[in-house]
């Protein structure tokens, strides 16, 4: 693209192009039912530094039984928008605005009931929601287990302290869920410490823990990723069945794209504190359309091509330090048009499901296709899907 | 392309290393194992956690004494008791990239002096100049800025802290460099660009590799030839090609089977092939080494041979 053809996008002000766009807002309401909804997050860190200004406008919307993906670079934020979820963000953390909505059903009346998270107080979050409602499994298994005390009661803790299980209801109960995590030897294994079991197993335990007090939503924040291949692959079939079998929501953060194809039903690309490009598995995998999600999709080792370099994405993440106007990614993207170092592009509507931050899907913007390499990739890719529907 | 009519630059014979925990109880961490690798080459060790790969790695290097076996580094003996010159030489033409970037980094120190300490110990330079120049270039050589050299480990992303530990080992122009989990810390992205780096270097060193790393996708793009690890033993051996496309030993099947390819529709449909070492009827210590074809090894008896090769031909 020659710089001629760039500066054609020097028009459109940030103002009209906004009001050119189906925006977020008017996304059809449907009757699933929705579990989790996060809108228009802005989140602002403290920092002796100065303000950082870490979520920029995020919006998630989750239904029952659903799974979705948020995929990102570290410092992309995926985590401080799940801890906002849970309630159980930083002090020097300051909410600019937003909403998250999650919706349950009340224990003793059974009456479905709604609140902001945000608005509610730490003390009613730590009873009412943390590990009773949403429960969370962290990376590392290790640093997540108390080391001086054995699984079993670590297991147990949770249901004595938010349902008043009396112990010996609790003790039967943590071992069923031993059993239906696969940790054989459930009586014995009670009684063993974190660091007797392996890798695979205590994050199992960890699992254990989360499910102890029948959540409705699992966040799993890289499950995998401290795990090796074979391990990983039986933790994500575990996830995958207790999902299926208590019907829970679970939202994974990882930035594995491997482990996202497996299991996610929806996908959410963050960069810079904000989701450049969301939609479902199919439309993220086989039609991406932003440049960014381009190159995540490109940097995959791919393990059917010779090739001997793998891509990259030049430059490293912005310092969310200094906020420069217009699009973040807009330094590391050789797309970038003009009016990307000046208006931030404001999410632009594929289909119904899938949304893209960037200006290249303005119907004035010079027309740009993904990089060849990944159109034949994507293009093998959909041939060995085929073969795999018949 | 890598020569292997030449001599082995690393040739580890029969190694083994146990860790004694009690009176009754010892651990065999790395159980007769047998490997080569030769000037140039990347050879790709993989494995679950506690399979023994890192093990090997420090064994080779002689941070620990192995047990038994035979090492030989460059024509010289370097397993057992060493002279004060082979030591030395060790040590500088074998180098070590590890895992945490920020644990292996000594915080209080400013990068140029943690890339100049090993120049410092050998005695590597005749002026101050010379030892800032040197470093300046292979700061250079690794895509970092030589103003870097001022600077505090904690000033750095994850990605350029790995290229200084690149950096340190390279400055001592060695023959040969292990990398332990040096790419498992990182983001995906930031791992592009380290093992582009990585190849970039033996591109222009010549420098062979030993590459540890439980990620196989990542292995398969560095590897010249991979070495499946399991329980201490090495299993199979053999060129990437012949790994990727042949593999023989079920082990090695159920972990190429356990990658998720980035591929929705076929992902959600694939089930990954388990394996079970204590109900597979396989005894590691019974195996011995079988010859597939080229470089292609596989440890078994001669049944469990005939029957896995049958089997092959439908994986």
């Amino acid at each position: 693209m020659s710089d001629e053809e760039k500066k054609i996008e020097e028009t459109p002000a940030a103002e009209e192009a906004k009001a050119a766009v189906v925006s977020e807002e008017t996304e059809p309401e449907d009757d699933r039912d929705i579990i989790l909804d996060i809108k228009d997050l802005d989140i602002t860190f403290k920092t002796s530094a100065g303000p950082v200004h870490a979520i920029r406008g995020v919006n998630i919307r989750l239904h029952r039984g659903e799974t979705v993906a948020i995929v990102g670079e570290s410092g992309s934020g995926k985590s401080v928008t799940m801890k906002a979820a849970m309630g159980i963000l930083a002090k020097n953390a300051i909410v600019n605005s937003g909403k998250i909505r999650f919706s349950y059903k009340h224990l003793e009346t059974g009456e479905p009931d709604t609140v902001d998270i945000l608005k509610q107080d730490k003390k009613w979050i730590r009873s009412h929601i943390n590990g009773r409602r949403i429960a969370m499994v962290f990376q590392d298994p290790m640093t997540s287990l108390d080391p001086t005390m054995p699984i079993g009661k670590q297991i147990m803790e949770g249901m004595m302290w938010h349902y008043n299980t009396p112990k010996e209801e609790a003790y039967n109960k943590a071992k069923k869920l031993l059993e239906e995590v696969g940790i054989e030897d459930a009586e014995k294994r009670m009684k063993n410490y974190p660091h007797q079991l392996s890798g695979g197993m205590r994050q199992r335990v960890v699992i254990a823990i989360a499910l102890s007090c029948d959540p409705d939503l699992l966040i799993c924040d890289e499950p995998t990723t401290a795990l090796d291949v074979t391990i990983q692959a039986r933790i994500i079939e575990l996830i995958r069945r207790i999902q299926k079998e208590r019907g829970i929501s679970v939202i994974y953060i990882t930035h594995d794209l491997g482990v996202v194809a497996k299991v996610a039903d929806y996908v959410n690309v963050m960069y810079a504190g904000r989701i450049v490009e969301k939609g479902t598995i199919n439309e993220i995998y086989y039609d991406p359309r932003h440049p960014y999600t381009w190159g995540l999709l490109s940097a995959m080792p791919d393990l059917d091509t010779d090739d001997d370099r793998l891509y990259t994405i030049p430059g490293s993440p912005p310092n969310l330090l200094h906020e420069k106007p217009g699009d973040a990614f807009a330094p590391r993207n050789r797309y970038a048009l003009v009016v990307d170092e000046k208006a931030d592009p404001p999410m632009f509507k594929i289909t119904d499901t899938h949304y893209a931050a960037t200006w290249l899907l303005d119907p004035r913007a010079p027309k740009v296709e993904m990089p060849p390499e990944l159109k034949a990739r994507i293009e093998r890719m959909k041939k060995e899907a085929e073969s795999v529907d018949d | 392309m890598i020569n292997y009519d030449a001599e082995p630059l690393l040739d580890v014979q029969n190694l083994k290393q146990y860790f004694k925990v009690s009176k009754t109880f010892t651990v065999k961490a790395v159980d007769d194992v047998s490997f080569k690798i030769y000037p140039g080459e990347t050879y790709g060790l993989v494995g679950e956690s506690g399979s023994g790969k890192s093990t090997i790695g420090r064994s080779v290097i002689r941070l620990y004494d192995p047990t038994a076996g035979k090492i030989t580094f460059d024509g010289m003996d370097i397993s057992g008791r060493m002279s004060k010159d082979t030591e030395k030489r060790l040590r500088q033409e074998m180098q070590m990239i590890f895992q945490d970037p920020m644990a292996s980094l000594n915080p209080r120190k400013k990068i140029g002096d943690i890339i100049g300490e090993g120049l410092d110990i050998h005695h590597a330079y005749s002026s101050e100049k010379e030892r800032g120049d040197k470093i300046k270039a292979i700061l250079e050589k690794v895509g970092l800025s030589p103003e870097h050299a001022t600077r505090y480990p904690h000033q750095f992303s994850g990605g350029q802290r790995q290229r200084v530990g690149i950096a340190r080992a390279l400055v001592m122009d060695p023959k040969m460099i292990i990398a332990d989990e040096c790419i498992s810390a990182l983001d995906v992205s930031i791992q592009a660009q380290v093992v582009n780096l990585m190849k970039d270097i033996q591109d222009e060193t010549g420098c062979a590799y030993l590459f540890i790393a439980h990620d196989l996708s990542m292995v398969k793009y560095i590897s010249d030839r991979i070495g499946v690890l399991h329980l201490g033993h090495l299993l199979e051996t053999g060129t990437t090609e012949e790994i990727f496309t042949k593999p023989v030993h079920p082990y090695t099947r159920s972990l190429l089977s356990a990658i998720p390819a980035p591929n929705p529709i076929v992902e959600k449909q694939r089930k990954a092939l388990t394996y079970d070492y204590k109900t597979s009827g396989i005894d590691y210590n019974q195996g011995t080494s079988h010859h597939v074809d080229g470089t292609h090894y596989v440890s078994c008896t001669d049944e469990e041979y005939d029957k896995w090769i049958k089997e092959t031909d439908k994986f």
